[in-house]
């Protein structure tokens, strides 16, 4: 039985509904951001696919800050012997990396909708309107925000292609570890 | 003297009697001024957003006229053409969304005209105004309230107030963060032909 909370030696049930969760919303939003500029051409498509892409954002946001207090407020299990010194502190660095990413880019993201001159309001998935961050309203400060947002994302993006190739790597290479640490149990 | 009574009588008599007088163009016309509707008429709208606040704007007229039938203002109309492409909100970047194929399309569609079927007065100097819409190159029946605001020489001013959908129209980009309901505000300016 897989209990609730992190333990010594496996990361318990709201771990890993956080980690997938936000996870597989992370991939699919890199997507949907992507998309937002492929269809530059297409301004109905575009307006629509910017305010999923919005609605994703803050979801990712909610569901990161939970994951960032619960990860702070809970232990994290021993990589095991499986790794390397070396190995184990790379990866710890790369997951306190990946989290803190989780909320930045999001937060970036708001930084941009909040400083836009067109000021389209944050109708997150058409249930909730979330106010601007206080910020200074203008095509440059909006275009700042887009380039930090649009750098951390693809730093994100390409942290996140390292951590699923290790996780992998450790996976098949190294037999039952890192990667079903964060799987379903069977038994 | 006896001159001078009899031609005052005669002149009394056609002056009483011309009125009257039916099927007479020249007199008929006088009970129907005709206007052309000046550029520097304002068609204003606002469309308003979910978090409070709203996109205003206005529309330049390219063409216009009025008929003011005086006598029965149920047989006045008006028909008036806007162009699109000068859509003006004071944010560009805006303006240009709205001229793009996502809202007005000016390239495709560079007029929208509004021509009158149906004048109900609704008061001495107010009236409620149907007619066909066309936009986008879908037309519909829409309904504005129009006041007389007042009379200066040859000139004729209207505010005219009306809420129009857009969605029916192909405009619905953005619904429900900004209202399907485009309210208009409009100051409309003849000049007396």
């Amino acid at each position: 039985m897989i209990s609730l909370r992190n333990t010594a030696t496996a990361y318990g049930l709201v771990s890993r509904c956080l980690h997938w969760s936000v996870a597989l919303l992370f991939i699919g939003q890199i997507a949907l951001g992507w998309l937002t500029q492929v269809f530059s051409d297409q301004p109905v498509l575009q307006f629509d696919l910017y305010q999923l892409h919005k609605s994703v954002g803050f979801l990712i946001l909610a569901l990161a800050l939970i994951r960032l207090a619960w990860s702070l407020f809970g232990r994290s299990p021993h990589a095991g012997a499986v790794a390397s010194a070396v190995e184990r502190l790379l990866a710890r660095f790369a997951h306190r990396v990946l989290l803190l990413l989780t909320v930045a880019v999001p937060l970036a993201g708001w930084a941009i909708a909040s400083a836009s001159p067109l000021g389209v309001p944050s109708y997150v998935f058409d249930l909730v309107v979330v106010p601007n961050l206080p910020l200074p309203v203008s095509d440059a400060a909006e275009a700042f925000w887009s380039h930090i947002h649009a750098w951390l994302a693809y730093g994100a993006a390409g942290l996140v292609s390292i951590h699923a190739a290790a996780a992998l790597f450790h996976a098949f290479r190294r037999g039952r570890t890192s990667l079903h640490g964060m799987l379903p149990q069977r038994r | 003297m006896k001159t001078v009574a009899w031609t005052s009588a005669i002149a009394l008599t056609i002056a009483m009697a011309t009125p009257v007088i039916p099927a007479q163009p020249a007199f008929a016309a006088q009970a129907i001024a005709h206007y052309r509707i000046d550029p520097a008429s304002h068609i204003g709208f606002h469309v308003e957003q979910v978090s409070g606040g709203a996109i205003n704007g206005s529309i330049p007229v390219a063409s216009g006229h009025f008929e003011i039938n005086a006598q029965d203002l149920a047989h006045s109309s008006v028909t008036i053409e806007l162009s699109p492409g000068g859509v003006a909100t004071g944010q560009p970047r805006i303006d240009a969304f709205l001229r793009s194929n996502a809202v007005f399309d000016t390239q495709t569609y560079p007029a929208i005209t509004f021509t009158s079927t149906n004048v109900v007065p609704t008061g001495p100097k107010s009236a409620t105004i149907t007619g066909a819409l066309t936009a986008r190159g879908k037309s519909r029946p829409e309904t504005f309230q129009a006041a007389f605001s007042k009379e200066n020489g040859n000139r004729m001013s209207f505010h005219v107030t009306g809420d129009i959908p857009r969605l029916p129209y192909g405009m619905g980009v953005g619904v429900p963060i900004y209202s399907n309901v485009v309210s208009f505000d409009m100051q409309l300016e003849g000049v007396r032909e």
